[in-house]
């Protein structure tokens, strides 16, 4: 027997009877379609809702909070930096390299249509182990795609993050974050431009084909089952040549005040993009689907309206202007089509061959769909034992060797040598640093951006592995002398349908929302990708959060590496015996039980701002976050940027292994000149920072009291060729 | 009065890095002119950069149609009138494809995309960006490219390294010629050739990204500096 039309679309019965009750009547297949997309996890939000709105989100530097394409902050002197992070991860598990491409794609067209240029991508990619060839086949293939698109279409590729475990073998995740400036007084939003009764809806761009069809629905909004691959044709293809020319064209018709409206087509296709734009305004639109530029003529209504077809903008254009706008998009050799006019009264009504095919509410599919506070279960935990109470002897040096090579750690070299780093001509800094810096054009100012997850803190405990990564990726900004200023977030979980990870996700939520109002940095728009698990097997909770912070002088920035020998090496904060979800305990003992590490959020605000102080009067030479691999991994990779070597010893009475792997939060390595010292204390013991002294740079070799003694070459050798031994190849 | 030398770039549809070719100019003190593919005007121009990106997506060969765009036409008489022209990257592909420089740029050894700073030893000063720089000397600029293996026919190759056509060519930090310090394969480790005259090169590394110590190396100054000299020359003549 074969379902009902509606949940082979993905709709639940009493979501069904809720259109009936809209419509007045039974909807038609089209009408289906519109809604089963519209109201899919992935568009409306249906079980994160309830949550996210309790997230902080007011701030003095928020220009554009959630709820527009992207969020934007105020870098002051009429600058504005818009960034938002996304995920395609459902789309890469089923074709790696188009998935990631047109995941890149789709994060631009948002920047874009916030009426800003896109000047820099971060991707957080999660993947299962590189032991298994078709884990190395995503991998490779997600890399690619990052880089064919994002290569392609003039937008540096300058950070990220790659971790790796079990639960992503099956569920590889791909985040993206996009980075755009624009004046503060241009931006795009829907209240900064007024659109009128009688204005028209221009798509440009691409034609409309059957890819992609129900992605959001069909792909995004359920779990990947055996026989995945079969949802391939839900899988859009991207042409990063015409997002080239979208980009140039969008931002010239921006920059002439052309037009009253912009908006990206994504997911959920035109239904999206056309209902969003007519909601937005107030208003609803006559929608004629014969003027879309199709790809096959014999599209049927349902298939051209929840087409994902990429690279499409709809613009919104008084008629007085549409000559001018058609003449842009004819120089950047764009294909045009004026598809709706808004009409007063919020109804949508859709034609197709002179009939009726669909109508609605503009505003019943953006704005009333369901909304679920779902079931919710803290799972019975047993194995809570910290790893650190377990004995260990074994060798230091190799276990810092182990460490090293564990592919989380390990230099990501492989995959960022194939991206473009470099293109627009600001990046200050790139991958290998702990932040990227992005310069801000024609001024001093930096723009500082990191992407954090911690999956394995998660799944010992979402609240913790939340809060860790928030503050993780603030000291990530605030090593390099920024100041942290807002979130963007992207929150990778299982099914929501299960109680387990609706408690997850509910836990993370309240985690984020405790570090981004103690840290004071604010939410500025976000991503929900659910469904990430198959069979038995869920995703550990992993909210990715991409910090932003803000440098007046980029030329006061930090580095990470050690810049010469006979600095002071200063350990910024407190070691206790925390080896829960750490590299050590996973990579040297096998151990993944445990809970992460603890985190006073007041201790992590006092580091932050020491950093940030200790930047501005430029105390110290280097600083680097002392979080995954512990001490000893903070070091070796402070030594193996410029080859500069340090001796060290351990400031606690804690066994060595644990002072060296231990991951406690809130905690820094900074290397500082002899003459500055003193003021360094100073200013730690002002914020309440313990600093300790624990060593000084130098010589060719990493010495850690006797524990570790070996040469800095061997280490880089051990943490440069980890990943490329992985994939098989010679180095 | 002296004037700026007028340095123009063209952007084809793909172009990425033209606005980079021009701020890179003018921050050299030149007078950057941007130029558009389908117009056939060099606008008065002093020397031409065919700057890199992905010109027309590069869905056919790269630089294939970029080649045959109308702008061409104007810029392979520009050349062959001992014009200054400058390709760099997928402007060092289109200049092959335009027959004005020899041989071809192929998918990198690897198979991949490679962006990373690299070292070129000058191997000849006879051409219009390499002026006041000596053979040998050592200059670091990045690469970004996965089409950039340069290759050629024997009767090609022969004639390019015969008659010291060879501009530069991917080197160790040391000078010192090796597979390891080849981004991408390139036959004979070469990184950029020029025509007879010298007044048209072309190069996979990216002078105009190696100008502003803020953002990366400095390699690229001198020859930008050099293609300033030499158009400001042609001024003169």
């Amino acid at each position: 027997m074969t379902e009902p039309l509606h949940r082979q679309l993905g709709l639940e019965d009493d979501e069904h009877d809720r259109i009936v009750a809209t419509l007045g009547r039974a909807p038609n297949r089209a009408e289906l379609a519109m809604y089963s997309v519209m109201w899919s996890e992935h568009c409306s939000y249906k079980s994160s809702k309830v949550h996210l709105k309790t997230l902080p989100i007011e701030g003095d530097a928020v220009l554009v909070g959630p709820g527009q394409d992207a969020g934007a902050i105020d870098a002051g002197d009429g600058d504005a930096i818009v960034f938002k992070i996304e995920s395609h991860s459902h789309p890469s598990a089923i074709e790696p390299y188009q998935g990631a491409a047109t995941g890149v794609g789709g994060i631009v067209r948002d920047i874009v249509s916030m009426g800003a240029r896109p000047v820099a991508l971060l991707d957080p990619l999660m993947f299962g182990p590189l032991d298994d060839a078709r884990n190395r086949w995503l991998f490779e293939g997600v890399v690619a795609g990052i880089g064919g698109y994002g290569n392609c279409i003039g937008v540096p590729t300058v950070g990220g993050e790659i971790r790796f475990a079990d639960a992503h073998s099956s569920n590889p995740c791909v985040n993206v974050l996009c980075l755009g400036f624009a004046k503060a007084d241009e931006l795009v939003t829907s209240q900064s431009l007024e659109a009128h009764a009688g204005s028209l809806m221009v798509l440009y761009g691409a034609a409309t084909g059957r890819d992609g069809i129900g992605g959001v629905s069909v792909l995004a909004s359920a779990t990947l089952e055996d026989g995945a691959e079969a949802a391939r044709p839900s899988v859009q293809i991207g042409d990063p040549f015409a997002e080239k020319l979208l980009i140039e064209a969008s931002l010239e018709l921006i920059d002439a005040e052309l037009l009253e409206g912009l908006q990206d087509l994504g997911g959920a296709g035109i239904t999206c993009a056309l209902s969003e734009s007519a909601a937005r305004a107030g208003m609803g639109a006559d929608v004629d689907l014969d003027a879309v530029p199709l790809r096959a003529a014999d599209m049927e209504p349902f298939e051209i309206l929840t087409s994902e077809s990429q690279e499409r903008m709809l613009a919104i254009v008084h008629p007085s202007k549409l000559d001018a706008v058609l003449a842009v998009c004819a120089r950047w050799g764009l294909r045009t089509a004026v598809v709706a006019t808004l009409v007063e009264g919020g109804t949508l009504t859709i034609r197709h061959r002179g009939e009726v095919v669909a109508q609605m509410p503009a505003r019943s599919l953006v704005d009333e769909g369901p909304e679920y506070d779902r079931p919710r279960a803290a799972p019975v935990r047993t194995d809570t034992l910290d790893p650190a109470l377990t004995p260990f002897d074994g060798d230091l040096t190799e276990a810092l060797r182990t460490v090293l090579a564990a592919p989380g750690i390990a230099s990501k070299r492989w995959v960022w040598r194939q991206y473009d780093r470099v293109v627009q001509g600001n990046t200050v800094a790139g991958p290998e640093s702990d932040a990227a810096v992005i310069r801000i054009p024609g001024t001093l100012k930096g723009a500082v951006v990191s992407s954090d997850g911690k999956g394995r803190f998660g799944r010992l405990d979402p609240y913790l592995g939340a809060m860790h990564a928030v503050a993780e990726a603030a000291r990530n900004v605030a090593v390099t002398g920024a100041r942290p200023v807002a979130i963007t977030n992207c929150l990778n979980f299982g099914n929501p349908e299960r109680p387990e990870v609706m408690w997850q996700f509910a836990e993370s939520i309240r985690g984020m929302r405790d570090a981004c109002e103690a840290l004071d940095t604010p939410v500025t728009g976000g991503n929900v990708s659910f469904y990430n698990e198959s069979g038995e097997s869920a995703i550990d909770p992993t909210p990715v959060i991409g910090m932003l912070g803000l440098l007046s002088d980029h030329r006061l920035r930090v580095p990470s590496a050690f810049p010469s020998p006979g600095l002071a090496i200063y350990l910024l904060g407190e070691t206790a015996a925390e080896l829960g979800g750490s590299e050590f305990a996973e990579a040297v003992l096998g151990d993944i039980g445990g809970m992460p590490p603890a985190l006073d959020l007041a201790k992590e605000r006092a580091l932050l701002d020491l950093l940030v102080a200790a930047a501005g009067e430029t105390l110290v030479t280097s600083a680097h976050d002392c979080g995954d691999g512990g001490l000893a991994a903070a070091l070796a990779e402070c030594a193996i940027g410029l080859g500069h070597g340090f001796a060290v010893s351990l400031p606690t009475d804690l066994p060595s292994h644990v002072a060296l792997f231990s991951e406690s939060a809130s905690r820094a390595v900074v290397s500082v000149p002899a003459v500055d010292e003193d003021r360094l204390r100073e200013l730690a013991a002002a914020h309440h920072v313990p600093a300790a002294r624990i060593g000084e740079t130098g010589g060719p070799r990493a010495l850690i009291d006797g524990a570790v003694d070996i040469p800095v070459t061997e280490l880089a050798e051990v943490w440069e060729t980890a990943i490329p031994r992985m994939l098989g190849e010679a180095v | 009065m002296t004037r700026l030398p007028r340095i123009g770039v063209v952007t084809f549809p793909g172009s990425l890095d033209d606005a980079d070719a021009r701020r890179a100019v003018e921050s050299m003190g030149g007078d950057a002119v941007a130029l558009w593919h389908a117009d056939h005007d060099l606008a008065g121009v002093d020397a031409v950069i065919l700057p890199g990106g992905f010109s027309y997506g590069d869905y056919l060969r790269c630089g294939a149609i970029a080649a045959r765009a109308p702008i061409m036409d104007e810029v392979g008489g520009f050349a062959r009138r001992g014009g200054p022209v400058l390709g760099i990257c997928n402007g060092f592909q289109v200049l092959c494809e335009a027959g004005l420089l020899d041989g071809a740029l192929v998918r990198n050894a690897s198979l991949r995309f490679v962006c990373e700073d690299v070292w070129l030893r000058v191997e000849t000063a006879q051409t219009s960006v390499t002026l006041g720089l000596t053979p040998g000397e050592l200059v670091q600029i990045p690469v970004k490219h996965g089409e950039g293996r340069w290759v050629a026919t024997a009767e090609q190759l022969d004639r390019v390294e015969g008659e010291g056509l060879v501009v530069f060519r991917y080197s160790g930090r040391d000078g010192v010629l090796s597979d390891a310090a080849n981004p991408n394969g390139a036959t004979n480790h070469i990184a950029g050739i020029r025509n007879d005259a010298g007044n048209v090169v072309g190069l996979m590394p990216h002078p105009e990204h190696a100008v502003d110590p803020d953002v990366g190396p400095t390699g690229g100054q001198p020859l930008l500096a050099s293609l300033l000299e030499t158009a400001l020359a042609g001024v003169g003549a």
